[in-house]
């Protein structure tokens, strides 16, 4: 079975999905949502060891030999990506039972879980497959399930804001698939490695600059690159809190592997950056992404909104990582990924415990919770620090690399936006530290803590911030190995 | 409706030849053009034809918005359902060719096998917009 642990990652909750949709019961089908997310994570965790172990893992789907048929491939970047997404799904499962019961209408609970299983299979198919049109086909399996659960938000403005996404998501989509064809057109070929083969013959054409335009577009808007983020902030304020925690922990994180897969493994990172001039591009509209979606976060009355404009703020700090095109930049914004996942989902955890009990998110609502929801409250406190980048956490062992890299070509002022950037996360953590534990809370509502089925997930990935932040071996193991593969540097 | 002849006796010819054409199309689309999709896609447009002409109520006789939501799902699992079995066979997911004793014949039954999950799939999501739109009424936001 091992053997085809590559495909299994993927087709699994490919049929538990159905199964959900089937069963139509709402236990039921979250017993099969818990089911396939534990199968997942042993699954990545299974295959990020065998190709740390032993290279590169080649799954040949339908016994059709690559470059013919497609194929999967697993090396230690895609295996990280898929570790975090499975990783967080397994969290998010279990803890989505309560919270959903609360958030979403009963007849729609199965369907929730098909949608989520759904999306989690169309994460890890972009993750594993080595054929750029599959990358498509899971890409839109995951956007279409992810806009359905955004859309299933209590609040009515999440119907427009899923319809945001469904319009930036498309835009997005069609960008990547128009590069896709553009390539297919000068070379033939689908399959990543003979992509990554035969550019180079024909990368002095108008066509192949265009179709790195057109998937560098169609890419970061996917990944809520500044500006193309406008669709995040609604999407994330308005999902019910596990599809925030969710998505905000695994669907960027997706999109900025398929950033790194195209830049360095198909076109190269000589063409990308030395032709194209890339870190041009990336490296101002990062930095941009951290100041200014910090100042933006301080101004949120809507803690899931501050957070979700301090996601688009992170996401500057790895594509900031990606644009150094070093090993030790691409380390930094590999590793960020992980970390990022690891803070942000136990924040917006933290929040679905606080709209379970005081069903609002908003800071007015919150005086004094604190004391109402002390474990919600300091998973909150952590995962800010982690946020902010303090010693002890994960942020600080990013922001540790990613310091480290821009000093190491000689970019002080870069350096001093990313220290900026904690000082502005600083701001907007304390605002709602502030309210939470400095004002009086209302007696009278009687809020008590949030049910142990939220707070146990929420609090695993506390201990990640923390387990992670003082032994960072494993992780910046990984995220060094997946840096030197990218860049075609040997250990 | 009642009064219109030509569109209830019309659909009554055409509707027979719509679903048996889904049909050819499925079936022969590893000779010619088509495949489960289209198939799908036609099929559904039979059930579509018949609602227009006589009706939501009746095409939900025929057709329970139940079984809709059983087939979307259903197809998938015939689909990966194949994948399972060729990979208990010995094959990589999808690989056709253990099948049968003879390779050639495996691939034929496989592709006709998956393309009937897709087929199915379609149809029955097809089916479910067009529910979902028709059955929407004014006030109901």
């Amino acid at each position: 079975m091992t053997d085809h642990l590559p495909v299994l990652l993927v087709v699994v909750p490919l049929v538990a999905a159905p199964i959900a949709a089937l069963l139509n019961h709402p236990r039921l089908s979250w017993a099969v949502a818990v089911a396939a997310t534990l199968w997942t994570l042993y699954a990545g965790l299974e295959l990020l060891s065998q190709t740390m172990a032993s290279g590169v893992i080649h799954y040949e789907l339908g016994g059709w030999a690559a470059p013919y048929g497609i194929e999967y491939v697993v090396d230690p970047l895609n295996a990280w990506v898929v570790v975090i997404v499975t990783l967080i799904g397994a969290l998010i499962a279990p803890y989505a039972r309560v919270s959903v019961e609360r958030e979403i209408t009963e007849d729609r609970i199965p369907l929730f879980y098909a949608a989520f299983i759904l999306c989690l299979t169309g994460l890890l198919g972009i993750a594993v497959t080595g054929d750029v049109f599959n990358v498509f086909v899971f890409l839109e399996i995951s956007s279409l399930s992810a806009y359905a659960l955004i859309a299933l938000g209590s609040d009515r403005r999440a119907l427009t804001a899923s319809f945001q996404y469904l319009i930036m998501g498309s835009v997005g989509a069609t960008f990547i698939v128009i590069g896709i064809g553009l390539m297919y057109v000068m070379t033939g070929t689908l399959n990543m490695a003979d992509l990554a083969d035969r550019l180079p013959e024909v990368a002095s054409s108008r066509t192949i600059p265009v179709a790195f335009t057109f998937l560098t577009v169609g890419i970061t808007l996917k990944l809520a690159l500044f500006p193309l983020h406008l669709w995040l902030p609604n999407a994330y304020t308005y999902a019910p809190s596990a599809v925030t925690a969710f998505i905000a922990s695994t669907a960027t994180k997706v999109a900025v592997y398929l950033l790194l897969r195209f830049f360095f493994t198909i076109f190269g990172a000589t063409f990308s950056f030395d032709v194209m001039q890339l870190d041009r591009i990336l490296m101002p509209l990062a930095l941009i992404a951290i100041v200014a979606m910090s100042l933006v976060a301080i101004y949120q009355e809507n803690v899931k909104r501050l957070l979700a404009y301090s996601s688009v703020a992170q996401i500057g700090y790895m594509v900031l990582g990606i644009s150094f095109a070093s090993v030790l930049g691409l380390t930094a914004g590999i590793l960020h990924l992980f970390n990022h996942a690891l803070m942000k989902g136990a924040l917006f955890m933290s929040m679905g415990c606080v709209m379970y009990r005081v069903g609002s998110v908003r800071l007015e609502r919150m005086n004094g919770l604190g004391r109402a929801m002390p474990w919600t409250m300091a998973a909150f406190v952590v995962g800010g620090l982690s946020l902010i980048g303090v010693p002890l956490t994960v942020g600080f062992v990013s922001k540790w690399y990613l310091v480290q890299a821009a000093l190491e070509q000689g970019m002080w002022p870069v350096a001093g936006v990313v220290l900026l950037g904690s000082l502005l996360a600083l701001m907007y953590v304390w605002k709602v530290v502030e309210v939470a534990y400095f004002r009086e809370a209302d007696p009278e509502l009687g809020i008590s803590e949030a049910p142990l089925s939220l707070l146990a997930p929420t609090w695993l990935l506390v201990l990640g911030n923390l387990y992670f932040g003082i032994n960072a071996s494993d992780s910046v193991g990984v995220a060094t190995r997946a840096a030197e593969m990218l860049l075609g540097v040997l250990s | 409706m009642d009064d219109r002849v030509i569109l209830r006796v019309g659909a009554k010819i055409l509707i027979p030849f719509i679903l048996v054409f889904a049909l050819y199309v499925q079936f022969h689309g590893d000779y010619g053009p088509g495949g489960g999709f289209q198939a799908g896609v036609i099929f559904a447009a039979g059930f579509v034809l018949y609602a227009l002409i006589y009706g939501l109520e009746n095409v939900k006789k025929v057709l329970p918005p139940q079984a809709v939501y059983i087939c979307s799902a259903l197809g998938v699992l015939l689909y990966a359902g194949v994948g399972y079995v060729t990979m208990a066979l010995g094959g990589n997911f999808l690989d056709y060719g253990v099948l049968a004793h003879d390779p050639e014949h495996g691939q034929h039954y496989g592709i006709l096998l998956v393309e009937l999950g897709v087929l199915i799939t379609v149809f029955g999501v097809m089916v479910a917009v067009f529910y979902a739109f028709a059955g929407r009424r004014r006030a109901d936001t």
